[in-house]
């Protein structure tokens, strides 16, 4: 498993760049890993990864975007504009978790 | 007496019922399967009805011709269960106690859930083909079709029998070229996933076989609304794909009683673990085939793989004994190209569709990822094996966890993708 090194943190994570380590991540790589896909967090965008993050460790897997909407309470329209273009994958990637399977 | 419920009649519902009355002593266990209809669908079958290629009687059957003796066979729709009373609840009032209950309901296309997809345009311009009369709609619109854009579309993963949409794309290619029509028409393929398909190699494949025929992909396309006055997909991006032809796959879910009993996931799937399929919550359900929220395909063939493991898994259940069998989330499916030829996919929870040979290695006869006419023979001789072998619960002589015998591992990723 490659690791690659952000900030001071050296993380393991997939050929994506996928964390696969859950207890690696701390919110300031959180910040850090989002500058890498050229997102400043805000209080929306947190609000958002602080539920992917408490929903992994009841759920085991990534929460898709209807999961993040439905549960999470936070309409599909505004994790467009939080994480534009593919807001599954980079609420995954800043959050530190695997890449949300596409289902199957 | 014990009583086993099992809700749902389809795949699932049925291959149970007739494996475990074999297996479950008459004198101690009684099963009740519930369904709101007796009309079993083949439901494989519906992708070539568009094309005019099966009829109506081929794919419909009654339900309780495939129940066996032994089992009651209530038709009734479910208002809910009730899992700390251990009791179903149905319309009209009558109540069916368990003492374990399968929940096999399925999942089922909701266009209700798209703004502006069961509007004026539906079944005009806009069609499914995942209902019978969907499906029949769809053949009546296409015998008509002269040229324009013919879009075909998934709203929402995971929906049934995922190579289902990219199937129809080949067919639908294929017989506007018998027609004479294909330079007329404009093809789109607009899915909400980053390829064609879920897993990389299988996806790097069959995404160029769309580039071949000429068919453009628009991709990671969430659909927000239908605007049907201007015939257009609107996407939460604020993209549109405009079209004349509308084949949607609406969002899939699971059934509503599942919700109103406090069972379901945000899509109304229950959440089980996913090798035995036993609730997480409940100790005394199951969900089985497209009813639970496993990461597996949503098809029959993994309905029936996971049954067989199943019904081991249950007699060590009632027994109180711990359950020993996992199930990998094996599925296989047979992938229509058009020109009377189709792909072999075979995987699991871990493992991608590879290419290769199956069942046998090197013999096979079938090939995997691989576009050949044994393979739509295959398909073919399928509905067959369903009616007669899988349903009625005879051996199918295929082994129902995944093998890699036979398959071609790849040496490197074909797919790098942006985070």
């Amino acid at each position: 498993m490659p690791t690659t090194t952000i900030g001071s943190n050296e993380i393991h994570v997939d050929d994506e760049g996928f964390m696969t380590q859950y207890d690696e991540w701390t919110e300031d790589l959180g910040t850090a890993l989002a500058a890498q896909i050229g997102i400043e967090m805000s209080d929306e965008h947190w609000k958002a990864i602080r539920f992917l993050r408490s929903d992994f460790t009841e759920h085991g897997e990534t929460a898709t975007l209807r999961r993040v909407t439905t549960l999470g309470g936070i309409p599909t329209k505004q994790l467009f504009t939080l994480f534009p273009k593919k807001p599954a994958k980079k609420m995954a990637y800043v959050a530190g978790l695997p890449k949300p399977r596409g289902c199957v | 007496m014990r009583n086993l419920v099992i809700l749902g009649g389809g795949t699932a519902g049925t291959m149970i019922a007739n494996k475990l009355r074999h297996r479950l002593d008459r004198l101690e266990w009684s099963i009740t399967v519930v369904d709101r209809d007796d009309q079993h669908h083949y439901q494989p079958g519906y992708l070539f009805l568009p094309f005019g290629g099966y009829t109506h009687e081929q794919v419909v059957r009654s339900r309780h011709a495939f129940i066996p003796d032994g089992v009651d066979f209530v038709v009734g729709s479910v208002e809910k269960v009730e899992p700390e009373q251990d009791v179903v609840l149905l319309d009209g009032g009558r109540e069916l106690p368990y003492d374990q209950l399968v929940i096999a309901t399925g999942t089922t296309p909701r266009p209700d859930q798209t703004p502006g997809m069961l509007g004026p345009e539906w079944r005009r311009s806009i069609f499914d083909f995942y209902t019978l009369e969907g499906a029949e709609a769809l053949a009546d619109a296409l015998a008509a079709f002269d040229g324009g854009r013919l879009v075909v579309h998934v709203t929402e993963m995971p929906i049934k029998c995922p190579v289902a949409p990219l199937e129809f794309t080949f067919l639908a290619e294929a017989w506007l070229r018998e027609r004479g029509l294909r330079d007329r028409v404009e093809l789109v393929f607009v899915t909400p996933l980053d390829g064609a398909f879920t897993k990389p190699v299988a996806s790097a494949h069959l995404g160029g076989m769309l580039d071949e025929r000429k068919v453009h992909v628009e991709t990671d396309f969430m659909v927000e609304r239908i605007d049907d006055q201007r015939k257009v997909l609107v996407s939460y991006d604020e993209r549109e794909v405009p079209f004349d032809l509308l084949v949607t796959v609406p969002l899939n879910m699971g059934a509503d009683f599942v919700a109103h009993s406090g069972l379901g996931d945000e899509l109304n799937y229950v959440p089980v673990d996913k090798q035995t399929q036993l609730s997480t919550r409940f100790d005394n359900i199951f969900a089985i085939g497209d009813a639970s929220d496993i990461p597996a395909s949503k098809a029959g063939s993994v309905a029936h793989f996971s049954v067989e493991i199943f019904v081991d898994n249950f007699l060590e259940h009632i027994a109180g004994r711990a359950m020993t069998g996992a199930f990998d989330g094996h599925a296989n499916c047979f992938v229509e190209s058009g020109d009377d030829k189709a792909l072999l996919i075979d995987f699991n929870y871990d493992t991608e569709p590879l290419p290769g040979k199956y069942p046998l290695p090197v013999l096979g006869p079938m090939d995997l990822l691989k576009e050949t006419r044994t393979n739509h023979l295959g398909k073919l001789a399928f509905r067959w094996i369903y009616w007669n072998v899988l349903l009625p619960g005879r051996p199918v002589p295929l082994p129902a966890l995944m093998s890699m015998a036979g398959k071609n591992a790849p040496t490197t990723e074909p797919d790098e993708q942006e985070a």
